[in-house]
């Protein structure tokens, strides 16, 4: 599955109820807490096989589903 | 002597004026300030005779909520907080039972405010409260009223989780409070220079030790931004930044940041106390806190809403093994522990039994609901000659070798199992000994008689079976390992027992 999709289709498992595709920012917008940002991460990890940073759970990498995805290509290459 | 709270606040505006009382990052009181906002709160009931009464707070959480409740407090009524981000029919549950004179609430809040279906004129915005200035002549009427208090009165009315779905109110008074503050003043040694970084829901108890010790201290209190939660990095740069040297925090957070392994990442030498309370702290994660803050003092605080944040506590002052339960410890001061067994005798070292508490710490019973009262606040067993009431916690406990109390567990998590009593407790210390366990929960599933161990971490079935094996009789190991990505949390921050409770029914 394309990884893109995959991102979304885990924040919509997260938090059906928001409209993700139409957010400039998912933390300033609100639309991930400190809850989903822990359910998130620990997704991430077991989807993608990759362990992320704790120094790199900051909320710039959390803003979009680009910024995700960076994060998790990050994560691969530090592994 | 001490009559109201509201003493502490004029005592520090007098003799700190310029300290910053408490700040959210973006909006700060000093003392000063919050006093002054305090009267034009007090006022507006003052002069509207208003005593003694239910207030609603909806204000999220910030400097000008703590104002709102000291106003109330000032004005001799007391206060009752609602988080805006509750579901509106939990709101409305409260509501019905507390009967609030009036809700104080704020611009940012005032579409939920007026969704309420509460009469308009009962509603009043904190912007508005504050925009006038209070006379000579209306500060001698609210001194006047402040005189009026008495330590008996009530200060707040907090809102936990009913068993049936019905939100109860514990009522705790003015003194309940003061004997708290003054205990933990002393035995964590604050003062003017002591520096807060607030966790917990201005709703959830452990605030109390926050908002009332900074007060009566001249203390500064730091409401650390809900953000800073999901992302531990900018916690630590929280505490760093505004210097915070003590926490109390709920022991989920401490094990995150402990669990990334971030604590080495940012200079938070400025921390001196550690203290935590709410659900069990596990000792591994612990011991990676103490390890890197060598010099700070580590607290085990415990107790339920209905004593007034605590009612034993354990400085950390030995080892503790990884596979250890953190004790809780003794009683507060001016706090009486029974631990009593099913024939509500006094157990000895070793011997399990349900915590219960006598003293002042005890709250008055649940707001309007006399029965639940009665259930909870019974007397005490051990006195046949006069009224003296004791609160049974429904928390299992037993004194080790050290005479030190251990929790094992809920009354209620307490369960049969294969013919043998077992406490949950027990089984969830035993797994959070597995280095690669973040966190887990235990239900018992009675329809199948199944122990279903809900954990989150990297550990596979066969490695946590292999340390519980070493560690547990063969008749305590879970029947059914579920490995989730994250465990899901109630509002105040602890496991969500209820909800692990029906997934474990479908099994």
């Amino acid at each position: 599955m394309d990884e893109k999709k995959k991102i979304l289709e885990m924040l919509a498992e997260l938090r059906p109820e928001f409209d993700y595709e139409n957010s400039s920012n998912f933390v300033e917008d609100g639309l991930l807490d400190s809850f989903d940002i822990v359910s998130l991460t620990t997704m991430l990890e077991e989807y993608f096989k990759v362990t992320i940073d704790g120094m790199s759970i900051v909320p710039e990498n959390y803003a979009s589903v680009d910024a995700i995805l960076a994060l998790v290509k990050s994560s691969k290459g530090s592994n | 002597m001490l009559c109201s709270i509201v003493q502490y606040l004029r005592q520090s505006a007098s003799k700190y004026p310029k300290n910053v009382a408490v700040s959210d990052g973006k909006n700060l009181l000093s003392y000063c300030d919050l006093l002054a906002n305090a009267e034009k709160i007090a006022n507006v009931f003052v002069s509207k005779n208003i005593f003694k009464k239910p207030i609603a707070v909806m204000i999220e959480k910030s400097p000008a909520s703590i104002a709102a409740f000291m106003g109330v407090a000032m004005s001799g009524n007391y206060y009752s907080v609602i988080d805006e981000r509750m579901p509106q029919n939990r709101i409305e549950k409260i509501l019905e039972t507390l009967k609030p004179e009036f809700i104080i609430s704020n611009n940012r809040n005032r579409k939920k405010a007026e969704s309420l279906g509460l009469d308009v004129q009962k509603i009043l915005y904190y912007e508005d409260l504050v925009a006038n200035e209070v006379s000579a002549d209306e500060k001698v009427a609210i001194e006047k009223t402040e005189n009026r208090i008495i330590d008996t009165d009530i200060l707040y009315v907090l809102f936990t989780s009913g068993s049936t779905g019905v939100p109860k109110g514990v009522i705790i008074t003015h003194r309940s409070v003061i004997d708290y503050t003054e205990w933990a003043s002393e035995t964590f040694g604050f003062n003017h220079e002591t520096v807060f970084g607030n966790q917990a829901p201005l709703y959830f108890d452990n605030s109390v030790l926050d908002i009332y010790s900074a007060i009566r201290n001249g203390a500064s209190l730091y409401l650390i931004p809900q953000m800073c939660f999901a992302f531990p990095i900018r916690l630590l740069e929280f505490v760093r930044d505004n210097k915070i040297n003590t926490i109390f925090w709920v022991p989920t957070v401490l094990s995150r940041v402990a669990d990334l392994g971030i604590l080495d990442k940012c200079d938070i030498d400025c921390l001196r106390n550690v203290l935590f309370a709410g659900e069990v702290m596990p000792a591994r994660q612990l011991n990676v806190w103490r390890k890197r803050l060598p010099n700070a003092l580590f607290a085990n605080l415990y107790g339920p809403t209905e004593i007034t944040v605590d009612c034993t506590y354990y400085i950390v002052n030995r080892d503790i093994r990884d596979d250890e339960s953190v004790p809780i410890g003794h009683p507060c001061r001016n706090t009486d522990i029974l631990v009593l067994n099913n024939d509500n005798q006094l157990v000895g070292i070793g011997e399990k039994g349900e915590l219960c508490v006598r003293g002042s710490s005890l709250a008055l019973g649940y707001y309007n609901n006399p029965e639940k009262t009665d259930a909870a606040f019974v007397q005490n067993p051990l006195n046949f000659l006069y009224r003296e009431l004791i609160y049974r916690t429904g928390d299992i406990v037993h004194y080790n070798e050290l005479h030190e109390i251990i929790y094992d567990g809920r009354k209620d998590s307490q369960v049969k199992h294969t013919g043998h009593r077992i406490e949950l407790g027990e089984i969830e210390t035993a797994v959070s000994s597995n280095k690669d366990v973040l966190n887990n929960c235990c239900i018992h599933n009675s329809q199948k008689d199944l122990l279903v161990l809900f954990y989150v971490g990297n550990a596979e079935e066969s490695s946590i079976r292999k340390c519980l094996s070493a560690l547990l009789p063969d008749y305590m190991l879970p029947n059914v390992f579920i490995k989730l990505p994250c465990m899901p949390l109630n509002m105040n921050g602890k496991i969500d027992r209820v909800k692990l409770q029906e997934e474990a029914l479908k099994l």
